[in-house]
């Protein structure tokens, strides 16, 4: 590599601008893909986005945590959007509170599908004790999941991965399950991926309409804290 | 949308020191949504740059999960050791909840007879 290249890559692969650039146009890019497809659930641009990056970072030899101090401008929004949730959940109220009663009984049975569904099926196919903490909570938001996973001494870095995953399955298995059970209901399908889902099912909910959005929305946050609440009691049952 | 964005993360400032005062097992940006609800709802409306600026962040909600996606390559050889029982655990688990959910969903409604909005 010529000296001015060579000193080119050291200034950029210090600086967060490099990585913020590439975790945008990787998302850019994977997006006018999954439109391409006529915005088929297999095209998921979160998937795209992430291989590649990933192959890139290995590539070039590039840690996370370099990758991180760039991307993590990108990362923080996630914060002011998880607030913004508020506004569909608002414009739909009327509808949510005439949804009270299926919500609940909803929350209730599909929260203990995705603990019990997860860690028996891991545990029948023989994964070891710190897998199986750090799969308990893998259906809802990040950081929820991750502070629970830590309270019953799973790996909450591993449980962030199984996170990511399960949005990932729960974003692209959504619309064909549903419609092969022949199920329309704009509410309920927007609830159930939003529950088995969290943030990445919303925002697969929000690409179908505002309505399923905003009641994935809400689902989302009530599996939060409900996991909460389940994960850390049932650890100490078993 | 400075306006808007601003009422944003004020509502997750907030929300983040309230979880830490009272030690609430919740994200900060959760209560912070709630906070936003109880505040549109005082209002009795949204303002069109609120309502523009939430649409605008969250039609493109799925960007947000790359930086933590790309996390993945952190576990690389945990999940190739044990890829079989973590990949049954997320496919059929995930498959499971989304059914038991919107089945359990569609059943009460039907049964309370709450209106179910139809079409896709």
């Amino acid at each position: 590599m010529p000296q001015s290249i060579s000193s080119i890559w050291v200034y950029l692969s210090a600086s967060p601008l490099l990585w913020l650039t590439a975790t945008l146009w990787a998302y850019l890019g994977a997006h006018w893909l999954h439109e391409r497809s006529g915005r088929n659930p297999l095209v998921n641009s979160v998937t795209i986005a992430v291989i590649v990056l990933i192959v890139v970072l290995l590539a070039t030899d590039t840690k996370y945590d370099t990758y991180f101090q760039g991307a993590q401008f990108v990362h923080f929004l996630l914060g002011p959007a998880t607030v913004a949730l508020a506004v569909p959940l608002y414009n739909n109220l009327a509808a949510v509170r005439r949804m009270f009663l299926p919500m609940m009984a909803a929350l209730v049975a599909g929260s203990a599908t995705a603990i019990a569904s997860g860690v028996g099926i891991a545990w029948l196919a023989g994964a070891d004790l710190v897998t199986l903490k750090s799969l308990a909570s893998k259906s809802v938001t990040t950081p929820i999941a991750m502070a629970v996973t830590e309270q019953i001494g799973g790996l909450p870095s591993l449980t962030a991965v199984f996170v990511i995953l399960t949005g990932i399955v729960g974003a692209i298995l959504v619309t064909p399950l549903f419609n092969a059970l022949g199920i329309h209901d704009k509410q309920a399908r927007g609830f159930a991926v939003g529950l088995a889902a969290h943030g990445i099912g919303t925002a697969r909910a929000f690409q179908v309409s505002d309505v399923s959005g905003a009641f994935a929305g809400i689902a989302m946050a009530l599996n939060g804290v409900i996991t909460a609440v389940l994960v850390p009691v049932l650890a100490r049952v078993f | 949308m400075i306006g808007a964005f601003s009422l944003f993360v004020l509502c997750q400032l907030v929300g983040e020191v309230l979880v830490r005062l009272a030690r609430l097992p919740v994200p900060g940006p959760v209560i912070g949504l709630v906070l936003l609800l109880g505040y549109l709802r005082w209002r009795g409306q949204v303002a069109n740059s609120v309502q523009q600026t939430a649409r605008r962040l969250l039609s493109h909600l799925s960007l947000l999960f790359i930086p933590a996606g790309t996390g993945v390559m952190l576990h690389i050889h945990k999940l190739k050791a044990e890829w079989f029982p973590i990949l049954a655990a997320l496919v059929v688990g995930t498959t499971l909840t989304l059914i038991v959910t919107v089945l359990v969903f569609v059943a009460v409604a039907r049964l309370t007879g709450a209106p179910a909005s139809s079409g896709k």
